[in-house]
């Protein structure tokens, strides 16, 4: 018996050896563990064995049992690793550098813009509003304090419409209408597209965008102008900002002034971008004129206000570096398309 | 506008100051300062040098041999001037001197060398004259340098006239020396005058100003006598640098006026103007101007006449005719103030806005009339004094501008300015700048100059202006608001535009485009479109843009035919505005619409078609969480696809439209390709209350999906069938999609999944099987049978 244990363990070494697949192997373990297999049949060949002897020859039973077991199922690991591997060796390799990639849309620059000031003055508490772009006389003109002879009336500068309605000339059109719904104190920024009638070339365009926008509270003075103009352009342009405010004259605000910023590209040092000054003019504003707070329901000796005017078009050019104006409103998508993202 | 700093000195002595400096203060309190100009900085060693010999060039017949005495040495030089001679003084640059910038070396000239070279006016830089040599006085001391004789250095700067569109009183040079006198803290000097009284004995001149409603004043002086031609060097030179050219004596004194004290003047020749009539004509008439152009004056321009013939348009400019001439010796002067805005626009009707209109249509302060003619006449009589006075100073002064006079408190300035600026500096501020000023108390009672009342200075905001400015902004304290917590105030804003705009781009990768309010006729033919009946602009650049557009369409359209060379498949979208006529008060009704456009070469029409209602649907869950409905309609516009357009509601409310194009557009745009178009309007859209999320227990039990193939007649839609299902508790039916379609000729197929489920229990299919049945029946009456 105990030499048949030995001859059986031999010739299942030599028949694992030629097990090379997963199939072969599962044979072999019926043959071998099977119900009718070899190390079974050895196992139920014990009940005629004799006690003594019994003990020991199941232990090298159980012992071949094991070994077989262990044997063939390290086999059936062996196999599939060698199979994966092969997998592995034959999967094509897949070339990433094609120049593949997902569809794209696109912001028109403008919205890009528009979004991050409108970020800026919301996170200081500023409602956004959105008015009109066809506009009665009273709202674009007369409610802002520009009197009826005022040259900004004249027809080479508005376009008036056969109703007697204008396309508004400016965002302060809103002006009146925002004071009047909200009354205050007051705190609003209102972006729009705006119309002058001019002939179009590379800076100049009868269509573009204006962000204006107003605070009005008891006590706002021209100090807090300044230093809300400092801040709030600081956060524009994400560096900090000089300005410096200069007397402009504006209908709708009293005093009015031209506000510059020291020069982006030189800090002030003067270059060509700022002709050697060290400041860039960039936007008007002014304390709200007392016949334009009236006019939009408020008293002028409780309340005073600011507003300011901000060129959306032009702070699109400066940052993006758009040279030709018309570029903005032209549809091209070789142009427009390269604004993917916020 | 021009500015001589020697000029300002006449008014306010700077010296000892930073000129430069203060010219930047100016930038910074009054107006721009735009360029700065250093006069005479280009000229070394120029000197009155004597011709004391000339002879002809050996080798020349224009040239001459000179010597010049430049006192102290004789010069040789060569000379090609025309009125060269001997005995003549001239300005003479020696050798390694420099004229115009550039060193004068010693040159050979036809074989003789030139040691300096003797200088006209425009080599000088003080006229624009190089016609010959300037000839100086025969008694100028040789050798004297030419910068001490004439006042050839000087500071000129140029201001932005923008930036005194509201400050009429800075239109001429004693304006602006108040504002450097009240910058620098200086006295500003009284303009000297001739006492005009004393012509009081002689005969008035007949004025008659017929036309009281655009005639302020008409002031005017007759002076005979007029010896002189030609003004004097330091004029001319003054002149010459505020960018005017010298003419004559009289023409350059009325312009020196002007530029002076910023009233324009009019000198009319006395033979042939005597009396003066002011007043519009009833019918257009052809007159020539002083430039010598024939013009139509129309009926609303204010002309000056004399016995009824036209002589003059009011503040504008002459007449060719009644020019003085060189010969004239003896002139009526027109001093007068009109009406701005009408000089202003009879300026642009004629297409001449002049020096003088430019200052009219500032509203000058009519009190100017009467100094200024007799600072004319003190200039004059300096110049010229053998001139006369011929007749008495005549002024009908008819309309006049209220008086002006302001109070506040300090407490006002103080709120306003934000800062504590000091009574005695309001005071002060105020007084340097002309204003009447007294304080009693905290009370500030101004009086506003007549220079700054005609309209520039009306309210009380209007001197704080005047006191911040010349305390200087830079100067300011800086401090941040103090307001107390108010919640932010809601609007609607542009919310909902915005979440559209990123899921049409994020999601479906459209490109956002911006155009024009109007439709564009050019576009449109190319498009086979025809521009729908609206309001129109009076006053469009071009004929082509005056039609406001109906909708978004059209121009979307035209730039995919633009964009068709991008790619095989794009689509656009605009949020932007449109106008549907006007309303029942006349206004125009406007709307904010946004327009969709998809085009492809390789994907069907009805692919787009459908890609488009599902970005409608989405547009609708997503933004607003409520269902679009779309349904077929009739065409709205020609150029929209009569069997194929579509129209979107909510909640029973018309939103837009979602179209594909008539085959006549289509093939306008690219036969071959696919196009859909689309419109919502925005407005509308982001009324629509949003949906809530209504939190649904999901079921801890198995549903039944049943799926049923149909066969669907010709014409029969998905939401004619929904009434077969639409009984059925949606707590079991809990949702219906669709697996498939297909279309081919007599057959239209479309398996739908039926999904079936309950809260209470896992359901048999004995449950369902009942409501299966139940659709089926329904459907089958429709004509709808389950596919085979």
């Amino acid at each position: 018996m105990k030499e048949k244990i030995e001859a059986l363990a031999q010739q299942f070494q030599q028949e694992l050896q030629g097990a090379a697949s997963s199939d072969q192997v599962e044979k072999l373990r019926v043959a071998y563990l099977g119900k009718k297999g070899s190390v079974t049949q050895l196992l139920k060949g014990l009940k005629e064995v004799g006690a003594e002897q019994k003990k020991e020859l199941g232990q090298h039973i159980n012992q071949l049992k094991k070994t077989v077991e262990d044997k063939l199922s390290q086999q059936v690991e062996a196999i599939r690793q060698a199979e994966e591997q092969r997998q592995v060796e034959s999967a094509e390799s897949y070339d990433i550098t094609l120049p593949t990639g997902g569809q794209l849309g696109s912001y028109h620059p403008i919205t890009i813009v528009q979004r991050q000031l409108e970020e800026i003055f919301a996170s200081m508490g500023f409602t956004i509003e959105d008015y009109k772009e066809i506009v009665t006389d009273y709202e674009c003109f007369e409610a802002v304090n520009i009197p009826k002879d005022h040259p900004a009336r004249d027809m080479q500068d508005t376009y008036y419409l056969e109703n007697g309605q204008l396309l508004k000339t400016h965002t302060s059109a809103a002006q009146n209408a925002i004071m009047r719904k909200y009354g205050p104190p007051l705190r609003a920024i209102f972006p729009g597209r705006c119309f002058r009638n001019e002939a179009l070339d590379a800076s100049h365009e009868n269509t573009f965008f204006q962000m204006e926008g107003m605070m009005i509270d008891k006590n706002i003075s021209i100090s807090n102008l300044i230093y809300f103009m400092k801040t709030m352009l600081s956060e524009v342009f994400e560096r900090d900002i000089q300005v410096r405010l200069r007397p402009g004259f504006f209908p709708f605000v009293e005093p009015g002034f031209e506000l510059d910023i020291s020069c982006l590209i030189c800090g002030g040092e003067g270059c060509p971008t700022c002709k050697g000054g060290g400041w860039v003019e960039l936007c008007p504003c002014g304390m709200i004129h007392p016949n334009v707070l009236k006019a939009g329901g408020i008293d002028p000796e409780e309340y005073t206000g600011f507003a300011f005017g901000l060129g959306l078009t032009r702070l699109v050019m400066m940052k993006y570096g758009v040279k030709d104006i018309r570029d903005l409103n032209s549809g091209s998508l070789k142009a427009l398309s390269q604004f993917t993202h916020e | 506008m021009l500015i001589s700093m020697n000029w300002i000195g006449d008014f306010v002595d700077l010296t000892g100051l930073d000129l430069e400096a203060l010219i930047r203060r100016f930038t910074l309190s009054t107006a721009e300062v735009e360029e700065i100009f250093h006069m005479g900085q280009n000229l070394r060693d120029v000197v009155a040098g004597k011709i004391v010999s000339m002879e002809k060039h050996p080798n020349s017949q224009k040239l001459h041999l000179l010597k010049v005495d430049a006192g102290g040495q004789v010069y040789d030089v060569v000379c090609g001037a025309p009125n060269v001679r001997e005995g003549l003084v001239v300005p003479f640059v020696k050798e390694g001197g420099m004229v115009m910038g550039q060193e004068i070396g010693c040159a050979r000239l036809a074989g003789c060398d030139s040691h300096g070279m003797c200088c006209s006016e425009h080599e000088l830089g003080i006229s624009a004259d190089h016609s010959g040599l300037m000839e100086l006085p025969p008694d100028t001391p040789v050798g004297k340098n030419i910068c001490e004789l004439f006042a050839i250095e000087d500071l000129v700067f140029e201001v932005d006239n923008k930036s005194l569109t509201n400050r009429p009183d800075l239109w001429g040079h004693y304006g602006i020396a108040r504002e450097f006198a009240a910058l620098a803290g200086r006295e500003l000097k009284p303009l000297e005058t001739v006492e005009l009284s004393a012509f009081d004995a002689l005969d008035p001149i007949e004025i008659s100003v017929e036309d009281k409603e655009l005639c302020y004043r008409y002031t005017g002086l007759k002076v005979r006598n007029i010896t002189k031609k030609v003004s004097p060097v330091d004029m001319r030179i003054r002149l010459f640098y505020c960018g005017s050219r010298a003419i004559n004596l009289l023409a350059d004194l009325t312009n020196y006026l002007m530029l002076e004290m910023g009233q324009p003047m009019h000198a009319f020749d006395c033979a042939k103007v005597d009396r003066v009539e002011v007043k519009r004509f009833s019918a257009p008439l052809p007159f020539t101007t002083l430039d010598g152009v024939r013009r139509t004056v129309d009926e609303n321009t204010l002309m000056i006449c004399c016995q009824g013939k036209p002589v003059a348009v009011a503040g504008v400019m002459g007449g060719l005719e009644s020019e003085i001439e060189d010969d004239t010796d003896s002139l009526l002067l027109e001093s007068a103030n009109f009406d701005g805005v009408s000089v202003r626009r009879s300026a642009t009707r004629l297409g001449l806005r002049t020096d003088a209109s430019m200052r009219y249509e500032k509203t000058l302060d009519p009190e100017m009339t009467v100094p200024a003619i007799g600072r004319f006449m003190k200039l004059l009589l300096d110049i010229d004094p053998q001139a006369q006075a011929a007749s008495r100073l005549t002024d009908v002064y008819v309309r006049r501008y209220p008086e002006i006079c302001l109070t506040f408190d300090k407490a006002y300035v103080d709120r306003y300015t934000g800062i504590d600026i000091d009574d005695s500096r309001i005071l002060q501020t105020l007084r340097a700048l002309g204003f009447g000023a007294q304080q009693a108390g905290d009370a500030f009672t101004v009086q506003v100059p007549s220079w700054r009342a005609t309209k520039d200075v009306t309210i009380k905001a209007d001197i704080i202006e005047e006191i911040t400015r010349i305390y200087g902004y830079d100067n300011f304290k800086i401090s941040t608001t103090v307001s107390p917590l108010y919640p932010k105030k809601k609007g609607p804003g542009n919310k909902a535009d915005n979440f559209a705009k990123d899921l049409l781009v994020q999601r479906y990768h459209l490109h956002e485009v911006h155009s024009y309010i109007w439709a564009d006729q050019k576009k449109c033919k190319a498009l086979g479109i025809p521009v729908e009946e609206n309001v129109r602009l009076v006053n469009a650049q071009t004929p082509d843009h005056e039609v406001i557009r109906t909708n978004m369409g059209p121009t979307l359209l035209s730039f995919l035919l633009e964009n068709k060379p991008f790619g095989a498949s794009f689509g656009l979208f605009e949020i932007g505005r449109v106008c549907e006529g006007l309303d029942e008060n006349n206004l125009c009704k406007e709307r904010k619409k946004l327009g969709i456009a998809l085009y492809s070469r390789t994907r069907s029409e009805k692919e787009l078609y459908f890609e488009l209602a599902g970005i409608l649907r989405t547009l609708g869950q997503e933004v607003k969480r409520v269902p679009l409905t779309l349904a077929k309609g009739e065409p709205l516009h020609s150029w929209q696809h009569p069997r194929n357009t579509a129209l979107a509601t909510c909640q029973g409310q018309e939103l837009g439209w979602l179209c594909t194009l008539h085959p006549a557009v289509l093939g306008r745009i690219d036969k071959k390709a696919a196009v859909a178009c689309a419109q919502l309007d925005m407005d509308a859209f982001a009324g629509i209350p949003t949906g809530d999320i209504v939190y649904k227990e999901p079921s801890k039990f198995p549903g039944i999906d049943i799926d049923l193939s149909l066969q669907v007649p010709e014409g029969m839609t998905y939401s004619a069938m929904e009434p077969a299902w639409a009984s059925i508790d949606p707590s079991r039916l809990t949702g219906v999609s669709l697996i498939d379609s297909f279309e081919q000729p007599g057959l239209k197929s479309l398996t739908l999944r039926f999904a079936f489920s309950s809260q209470e229990k896992t359901l048999s299919m004995e449950e369902v099987q009942p409501w299966v049945d139940g659709i089926l029946q329904k459907l089958a009456q429709m004509g709808v049978a389950l596919r085979g």
